[in-house]
């Protein structure tokens, strides 16, 4: 740990960190519940397709789920082994509440890989690069510091592009989050061996492994476990929200700042969550796909706040069970941190990979970090500007707000909102406890709503014009095919009259010789007729003699 | 000042600089046509209420005042005093407005429809500001050059599309603010202007007489 | 005095000739508005504005022969949109009239019963149904704007609305409460403190 450099992005604030709740335990395996509901979306981009149905039995780490050919996506692999009782629609970790497909799984409590496992690659420094990308999107590896983006795409733009600095993400700044925390004291050396498998396939320059200076005993194991290797250096960060956003801590390690709307590797640089390169790790060294990760379940609506080593698609109920129960201060039940998390309805919910925290706690508590669930009064806005003071993006917040207010959500966006990371600085300081993150997330949907009824419109009003165009070419080759039937009558009538005319009546005459075969046929029907009524004279005058009871034959 | 005048090209540079800028820096501060004289104030109010028709009404205005100041000076000076005329000055000033706004109108409608459809009825309307007559007006009271007049018409073309804008920017942020019910609309932004034009009056010291 | 007449009549016609030349060089041609403001129409072409679509409405808008308050699948946003542009006064959209669904939504044949006749093709103003003479037709139910102009036609009544799917995809947040419900401007409870006091 060497003394580097280190800037200052602007703004930011010191809520109370509460981490020494649950960072003083070890981490424990929560073990097997009886039931796992996981969901198909648990990562940015589609959903992922079951490839087992209801009834089906299953090994611990077969692949339950494929990633969507479409489009962005992850796999999704059984966490232990049990069978398959349903595939339907359960009530998402999701703001919204929404329900969505999920795969029910019960277990049978053998915890069986079966032949499952992945096969470990012993030294993948003698792998192709391909393998290796090929095994982290096999083993559904999906970015654990919150976002959920699929690893395997990430890593894979990266490596035409020339990355200068690999940053590993160990700053964990959202307050009672501990479980990067707890991943590094405990598995310091597993961590520096992920990292080392990212050095060898995108080759950086440099790797910097970011912590905040709250997490002395964190800092100290990942420097002993990188002391050999030259090119990873452990820097402690002041402790400051949110230090630990991607953009953030790129400007605090490097200095540089990622273009609006653009992505670190445009400047060279690729970011990782600590736990992220863990699952790399297991993936390639031990052949274990992404099916459990660390969270922390804290809060003072807890009685043993602590972390856990989590199997994907554990109900909330069973950890809350496991953690000893709730307290009487209970109120709210918070996916996430306190900053940045959503409130759940019910504890029935599963987590999912991106989940890194579940936070019971009562209302006094939430006051204190966020305005979202005032049980104060809104205020009016002062206009102090302690908002715009806050931002770590440099936005103007109070701007934001009035324009949102109106509705006027040009005005809003020209002011950067599409840049706003919705991390709860400007709440957190705000006076009047105005909900301002709110604001933002409402304006963020409409935008989007418009931007795709606008198309939608545009689509339509393609279709209608299409239609009419249509409409007007059918009409006017229907005209154009009349005129030319019509003028080629016309031109008939006008040569049968030319020739009948010039040939008086000959029988070489085409339109004539219709009519000669009209009348002929004609005479050839009625001699037919008549021969016909002659025959059956002369066999009623026959047939009349001898019998007498035949009546009718003759018609 | 005895060198300055020692040397002829830069005593010319020197009155130009100070007479001519100190006709516009009068005309866009100091007696802003609109705050201080209280000349224009229809468009000032009524199209005032979004930032991109402001900018373009004060456009429109800058173009149209600078040619008529110029053509009311060419006709006051080479047509009407030549003939001892002077009386007609109203009645010619206001033939030549007309047809610069005429003229003005139907490059707007060609060059922008949608400003042409927004500005709407206030476009022939800029006929009957009395800031344009006022401005060919006084720059006959002021004896004013071609040069004068010009610039003149110009500086306070601009003082009136710089407090337009300032005006709209305000007026949109108002319509978006908790306003009390009974002063929403058009009350508080008469209250605003009057706020602008004492705020205005702080520029009276800049120079000391125009 | 007849130089006064000269001057002025002299300088009508000089002016006179300025504007001639100039209405001749910059005439326009067509109707540019018409296009913003059918840019700002949301295209169903369901007709309930009374005119045949969305492009009649919007060039009887750019000649100022309509109200701004015709269009039910615009809403109140349409209608601001269209002040905005235009320039004039808000106005007030008719209640009833212009009762949309909360949730938007999109025709659904029922397809057991249909029986290919193709009258819901023809009635569709944006191709959204597929299908042909005596074969199953269905709801492109992307493209399907929900104009209901199918719904009349069809002989066998097989055709219905149906919400769109809210899924976490598109779902958004709700707007958050306003301060006036916080925060009134006389709080009844300082009243009473106040009498009590005296």
């Amino acid at each position: 740990m060497t003394s580097r450099k280190l800037w200052r992005f602007h703004g930011g604030v010191h809520p109370p960190f509460h981490k020494e709740e649950s960072n003083q335990l070890a981490s424990e395996f929560a073990g097997i519940p009886a039931q796992l509901v996981i969901p198909m979306q648990q990562h940015i981009g589609e959903a992922a397709e079951a490839v087992v149905k209801a009834g089906d039995k299953v090994y611990k780490g077969q692949k339950i789920a494929v990633a969507d050919h479409h489009g962005i996506s992850a796999n999704i692999h059984a966490p232990t082994s049990g069978k398959i009782s349903a595939i339907e629609e359960r009530v998402l970790p999701h703001p919204s509440g929404l329900p969505g497909l999920c795969i029910v799984l019960d277990s049978d409590g053998k915890d069986d890989w079966g032949d499952c496992k992945l096969t470990p690659y012993s030294d993948y420094q003698n792998t192709e690069v391909s393998e290796l990308l090929q095994r982290i999107r096999e083993s559904g590896i999906v970015g654990l510091g919150g976002a959920a983006f699929p690893t395997a795409v990430k890593v894979s733009g990266s490596l035409n592009k020339a990355v200068s600095t690999l940053i590993i993400n160990g700053a964990e700044c959202e307050p009672y989050i501990t479980c990067d925390d707890r991943l590094m004291r405990e598995r310091s050396a597993e961590i520096i061996e992920g990292i080392k498998i990212l050095q060898y396939m995108i080759d950086p320059q440099e790797c910097l492994i970011g912590i905040e200076d709250n997490k002395p005993e964190a800092i100290e194991a990942m420097s002993k476990a990188c002391e050999t290797e030259e090119n990873i250096e452990v820097v402690t960060i002041p402790t400051i929200y949110p230090s630990g956003g991607e953009k953030q801590l790129i400007k605090i390690l490097t200095g540089k700042e990622v273009p609006a709307g653009g992505l670190p590797l445009d400047i060279g640089i690729l970011g990782q969550n600590v736990a992220t390169v863990y699952s790399i790790y297991q993936a390639v060294v031990k052949g274990i796909p992404l099916i459990s990760r660390l969270l922390t379940v804290t809060g003072n609506g807890i009685q043993r706040p602590q972390n856990f080593e989590v199997l994907n698609g554990t109900p909330i109920s069973y950890l809350a069970e496991r953690a000893g129960g709730y307290t009487k201060m209970a109120e709210y039940l918070i996916m996430g941190g306190p900053m940045m998390g959503f409130a759940l309805r019910d504890d029935h919910i599963p987590v999912v990979k991106a989940s890194n925290c579940t936070l019971f706690v009562s209302s006094t508590v939430l006051n204190e970090s966020n305005s979202a669930y005032p049980d104060q009064p809104t205020l009016p806005c002062i206009r102090c500007g302690k908002c715009m003071d806050a931002c770590p993006l440099n936005l103007l917040p109070q701007q934001l707000y009035w324009h949102i207010r109106a509705r006027d959500f040009e005005r809003a966006e020209s002011h950067n909102l599409k840049d706003c990371i919705e991390c709860g600085a400007c709440s957190y300081v705000c006076p009047s406890h105005i909900p301002l993150v709110n604001y933002y997330r409402f304006a963020k949907g409409e935008i989007r709503e418009q931007t795709e009824t606008q198309e939608k419109a545009r689509r339509a009003r393609q279709r209608h014009e299409f239609l009419e165009f249509r409409k007007a070419r059918e009409k006017r080759e229907r005209e154009e095919k009349r005129a030319a039937h019509k003028a080629a009558l016309q031109k008939k009538k006008q040569a049968a009259a030319k020739a009948r005319a010039a040939t008086n009546g000959a029988a070489g005459d085409a339109s004539d010789s219709k009519a000669d075969a009209i009348k002929a046929a004609m005479q050839r029907v009625k001699a037919k007729k008549q021969a016909r009524a002659q025959q059956a004279k002369k066999q009623t005058k026959e047939q009349t003699k001898p019998t007498k009871d035949a009546p009718g034959i003759n018609k | 000042m005895r060198l300055i005048y020692g040397k002829m090209p830069l005593f010319w540079l020197y009155h130009f600089m100070t007479e001519y800028l100190l006709i516009v820096v009068g005309t866009v501060w100091v007696n802003n046509i609109v705050l201080s004289q209280f000349l224009g104030l229809c468009p000032f109010m009524g199209v005032s209420r979004k930032l991109e028709t402001a900018m373009g009404m004060g456009l429109a205005t800058t173009f149209v005042l600078t040619l008529s100041s110029i053509s009311s000076y060419l006709v006051f000076e080479y047509l009407l005093q030549p003939f001892a005329l002077e009386y007609l000055r109203t009645i010619s000033f206001i033939l030549v407005i007309a047809a610069i706004v005429g003229f003005t109108e139907l490059v707007i409608h060609k060059t922008s429809p949608v400003l042409h459809n927004v500005l709407g009825i206030y476009l022939p309307l800029i006929t009957t500001n009395c800031a344009v007559l006022g401005v060919a007006l006084l720059n006959t009271q002021k004896s004013h050059g071609f040069l004068e007049s010009a610039l003149y018409g110009f500086g306070s073309a601009i003082g009136f599309t710089l407090v337009l804008v300032l005006f709209a920017a305000m007026r949109e942020r108002l319509a978006a603010a908790d306003v009390p019910k009974a002063f929403q609309g058009n009350a508080i932004a008469m209250i605003t202007a009057g706020l602008m034009a004492l705020a205005f009056m702080g520029f009276t010291g800049l120079i000391k007489a125009t | 005095m007849i130089a006064a007449i000269l001057v002025l009549t002299g300088l009508a016609l000089l002016f006179g000739l300025i504007l001639g030349y100039a209405s001749v060089r910059f005439k326009v041609e067509g109707d540019p508005i018409a296009d913003k403001i059918d840019s700002l129409l949301p295209q169903t072409q369901c007709g309930q504005c009374g005119y045949p679509g969305c492009r009649p409405y919007a060039e009887a808008l750019a000649k100022g022969e309509a109200p701004i308050n015709l269009c039910p699948p615009g809403g109140e946003t349409t209608m601001l949109a269209l002040a905005d542009l235009l320039d004039v006064e808000p106005l007030e959209l008719d209640e009833e009239a212009n009762k949309q669904p909360e949730v938007p939504e999109v025709a659904f044949i029922i397809e057991e019963d249909c029986i290919g006749c193709t009258l819901c093709i023809q009635a569709c103003p944006v191709d959204a149904i597929v299908g042909s003479a005596k074969h199953i037709h269905t709801v492109i139910e992307s493209e399907c704007t929900g104009c209901k102009l199918c719904l009349p036609p069809c002989p066998v009544d097989c055709i219905i609305m149906k919400p769109l799917k809210i899924s976490p995809n598109n779902w958004k947040w709700k707007p958050p409460h306003s301060i006036e419900k916080d925060y009134p401007v006389i709080p009844s409870s300082t009243e009473s403190e106040l009498e009590e006091s005296v």
